[in-house]
């Protein structure tokens, strides 16, 4: 029988719901910190995850039109941590922004300013029927995707 | 998770107000509530130490740009100390550091003050 000439690791997935609450956020971003130490991510690279994940739950819960709960996917494989959070509310907290105003201490905006400049790749989905999903990865330092 | 606030008087007319733990969603309230609590009762020159803080996100950024936003008004200011790397990453890549002071200790951030 033939071998594949490379074989890739099997990616796992760990998910996890939450209320859609402020007091339940810290749980989100230590679980997902510790599915990222499995991996080869620096203990910064982890903190920025961490941070990414926090942002990304925080924009739900302050949004008015969220749902009861936050899903939150972790997925990791031979190239990259990939992390879904989805809720069941249908709306866009993706602002565009080039640059945030500081001389007006504009703050609207700056926690996904963070997550895109934190993460390696951002993507949003708005479904109709069932919610937004954001996507996004880091990739695992020496390794590709 | 929690936040710890303590405010205290220091010389020179100013507070300080020094906090422990982690600021999210959850905890900023609590943060934003002292601070403007001093600034109610007329204190404008204000040192935030963050040294024992592990964890900041965009809504403890937003509550500290609020501080600083309205001591202005009365020509005060909030200065930071902060020496945790992975904090001052935060207020590097958002670029606060630029509108924050930001000292290594509560000495220099009190110093900055007058």
């Amino acid at each position: 029988m033939n071998q594949p000439a490379t074989q890739s690791a099997p990616s796992d997935v760990v998910e996890l719901r939450i209320p859609c609450r402020a007091e339940w956020v810290a749980l989100a971003r230590l679980a997902v910190a510790a599915v990222a130490n499995r991996s080869r991510f620096s203990i910064e690279e982890i903190e920025d995850i961490k941070l990414a994940v926090t942002e990304a739950c925080t924009a739900v819960i302050q949004h008015e039109n969220h749902g009861e709960t936050i899903e939150i996917s972790c997925e990791t494989d031979d190239g990259a941590l990939r992390l879904r959070v989805h809720d069941a509310g249908r709306h866009v907290h993706a602002p565009k922004i080039a640059a945030i105003d500081f001389d007006e201490a504009r703050v609207a905006g700056l926690g996904v300013f963070l997550i895109r400049t934190l993460m390696d790749e951002v993507t949003y989905e708005v479904h109709p029927d069932t919610g937004t999903d954001l996507h996004m990865a880091k990739r695992i330092p020496g390794r590709t995707t | 998770m929690d936040i710890k606030v303590q405010v205290r008087e220091a010389p020179g007319d100013c507070y300080v107000v020094e906090l422990s733990g982690e600021i999210d969603v959850y905890t900023s309230p609590k943060v934003k509530d002292a601070v403007s609590d001093l600034i109610d009762r007329g204190v404008y020159n204000l040192v935030i130490n963050l040294e024992n803080v592990r964890y900041i996100d965009s809504t403890g950024l937003g509550v500290l740009i609020g501080g600083l936003k309205r001591v202005r008004e009365h020509g005060g200011t909030v200065n930071l100390v902060c020496s945790n790397p992975q904090i001052r990453k935060i207020f590097d890549i958002t670029g606060l550091v630029k509108i924050f002071g930001i000292f290594d200790n509560e000495d220099a951030a009190m110093k900055a003050l007058v």
